[in-house]
């Protein structure tokens, strides 16, 4: 009985090059995605070309301008195309390069964090035992401790300011990591591949680095591109409760604080100074929901459990 | 695995988790220097330079280490927590005058918070891919995408601010005054419920009407995790053998989404809720403070400004030793009601 001879035809193309065409079509091919990346890669023109935007008009560009000590703000004009906070910084230039803060804060946050959850995830995860136990029961205590409150503990200890807080966060957050990387080590090690590459004589390291976190990656990534806007949500929450960046630099939840005097208008215009409070969260918001809508596509793009489906 | 060993096993792990906390409570600590930890001793705003390094000389804050672990825990487990400047009382006094106002916060908006999610996580798995699914998602990314802060902000400025609706704080005026008089018995301290135990139902709609906006807020960003949870799970239960078995046998769809399907896909939405619960007791920090409700979370906002380390300190220990418990609480429950976990 001859089956019916089944003619491959080879792809005309590499099949990386394949998967990856795979993969664009699919992330093209939802609307929300693409609206994610077009905000962040607005942003990021944003961020690139700040000096050219707003020409800074002090040695430190983060140091945003004023013009006068007037405390009320001023509404938007020809000057100051978004308006004024309190004290007359300059709204525009506060956003412009606040958008330089904010990557900062989230690519920073999150690339030390991807360091340590998979140098931590992997030993665990591959060796198992009384290092795994260790790891692990640290990851719980960290569980258990209230994420905000500690965050503002902390960054009173090691004393306020942006570098704090981007330090608080790197030491907060990077158990999650650490535990969706370990969690995808143990579904990897045992497989026959793995056992192979051993028992032909490859080192620990080497069939760490070329075998299993080649596989075991993605959740993590998944996992760090979601984190983004959550980060960037804390880090603002920090700066709005004063715990931040200092008066004056260009960081958009410090900018926030500074419009919370005014969200009670004056007598004869109750919304005289909507601009204070709506300008800088607005920002805010369309930052982290680019990075949000960005998080869920790389999601269902990677994710195994949705990818082919 | 029996349901007692479970209990014993899991009660094992809470005292060390316990532990972890604890330690890591106290290197937090023990990063700020002493002249910033002595603050916990001091009990009046005019201390001299001499003054302070006697007091740290006699709280032995230059110790090793080790020693003071050990003289701190043995504090706590007496109940000394030492001294809140921003509370103007020992720590344990102003956590007892700071804490009802968070916890009615949390007693209106938690329950809230888990209905809104079960029920838009329902609307969005029972109608997958239809326009109430995508509306319910938007809502749920817009939800992870405000900040909190923000979106308090602009509710105060067009409720309050611009209708005159919704003032901020926690009681008028007047009424702060009927509670603070002499035959009004504050059994809870928690104002509503005091009000109707008082039945003085001004008192209760005076409370309860500042209570409404703080609990939007809460309830618009928190439902969108939960929501989230519920409708990948009940799309997960809708597949289920049994659920087809059911639509074979003519359930009548009503029943079949209510009865057979949410049933199952509540289990894991239980785990979520308990820890909604434990968060919002630190969430609600930043609610506190644009609604100017003095929680804990509006005091260790304030304490953390003026660095009045105790009650800093105080409240992380008691947010984790809460979060542990109630997460405790929950695995059992759901040891209970789910056999798979314990026999695992």
């Amino acid at each position: 009985m001859g089956t019916p001879v089944q003619t491959v035809t080879p792809p005309k193309v590499h099949p990386r090059l394949d998967e990856f065409l795979f993969t664009a079509r699919r992330f093209i091919k939802n609307p929300l995605s693409v609206i994610g990346l077009s905000l962040i890669l607005v942003f990021g023109v944003i961020a690139l070309l700040a000096p050219v935007l707003e020409p800074p008009k002090y040695p430190d560009s983060f140091k945003m301008p004023h013009s006068g000590w007037k405390i009320e703000p001023s509404p938007p004009s020809a000057e100051h195309p978004l308006g004024t906070t309190q004290q007359q910084y300059d709204m525009l230039y506060g956003m412009i390069w606040g958008t330089r803060s904010a990557f900062k804060i989230g690519v920073l946050v999150v690339a030390a964090n991807l360091l340590i959850g998979i140098l931590l995830g992997a030993v665990a995860g591959y060796f198992g035992g009384a290092i795994d136990e260790i790891i692990m029961r640290v990851t719980d205590v960290f569980y258990a401790i209230p994420f905000l409150v500690m965050a503002m503990a902390l960054v009173v200890a090691i004393g306020r300011g942006l570098k704090a807080v981007i330090i608080v966060l790197i030491i907060l957050e990077w158990p999650s990591y650490t535990r969706v990387l370990r969690s995808d080590i143990l579904v990897t090690r045992n497989k026959d591949f793995i056992l192979a590459s051993r028992a032909s004589g490859a080192s620990h390291l080497r069939v760490i680095l070329t075998h299993i976190l080649p596989n075991a990656m993605y959740s993590v990534l998944i996992l760090a591109s979601l984190n983004i806007g959550a980060t960037i949500l804390t880090a603002a929450a920090l700066s709005f409760l004063g715990l931040g960046s200092d008066t004056g630099v260009a960081d958009w939840g410090q900018i926030v604080s500074m419009g919370r005097n005014w969200i009670v208008g004056a007598p004869g215009n109750r919304f005289a100074y909507w601009y204070t409070v709506f300008v800088p969260g607005f920002v805010i918001s369309l930052f982290v929901l680019g990075w949000n809508l960005l998080g869920d596509a790389v999601r269902d793009v990677f994710d195994p459990k949705v990818r082919r489906r | 695995m029996s349901l007692l060993s479970y209990i014993i096993r899991r009660l094992f792990l809470m005292i060390f988790v316990l532990f972890g906390v604890s330690l890591l409570v106290f290197t937090v600590m023990m990063l700020m220097p002493p002249g910033m930890r002595v603050a916990a001793y001091v009990t009046s705003d005019r201390v001299t330079p001499e003054m302070m390094d006697a007091m740290i000389a006699k709280y032995g804050l230059n110790d090793p280490a080790p020693v003071q672990y050990i003289r701190w825990i043995g504090n706590l487990l007496h109940g000394q927590f030492g001294y809140s400047i921003t509370a103007s009382a020992p720590v344990l006094t102003g956590f007892m005058q700071f804490f009802p106002t968070t916890l009615e916060l949390v007693l209106y908006a938690a329950p809230l918070i888990i209905l809104v999610g079960i029920f838009l996580g329902t609307i969005g798995a029972v109608h997958k891919d239809e326009p109430l699914d995508h509306g319910t998602r938007i809502f749920a990314i817009i939800g992870y995408s405000l900040p909190t802060f923000w979106l308090g902000l602009l509710l105060m400025m067009i409720l309050y601010g611009f209708a005159g609706l919704f003032p901020p704080g926690s009681l008028s005026n007047s009424a702060h005054e009927v509670v603070n008089a002499p035959g009004y018995h504050q059994y809870t301290h928690l104002l509503t419920i005091d009000a109707i135990l008082n039945w003085r139902w001004d008192i209760f709609w005076d409370a309860f009407y500042r209570l409404i906006l703080p609990t939007v807020n809460l309830v618009i960003i928190n439902s969108a995790l939960i929501m989230r949870l519920m409708r990948s799970s009940m799309l997960e239960s809708l597949g289920q053998d049994y659920v087809m078995t059911a639509r074979a046998k003519g359930a009548d769809s009503r029943t079949l989404y209510l009865k057979h399907a949410r049933r199952n896909a509540m289990l894991p939405v239980i785990t979520v809720s308990g820890l909604t619960f434990a968060g919002l007791m630190s969430g609600a920090v930043i609610t506190e403070t644009i609604f100017d409700r003095k929680g804990i979370g509006w005091w260790t906002a304030r304490a953390a400004l003026q660095l009045d380390v105790a009650a800093i300190m105080f409240n992380v220990l008691f947010l984790g030793v809460i979060y542990v418990v109630i997460n405790l609480i929950v695995d059992l429950i759901y040891a209970y009601v789910d056999p798979r976990v314990r026999l695992s």
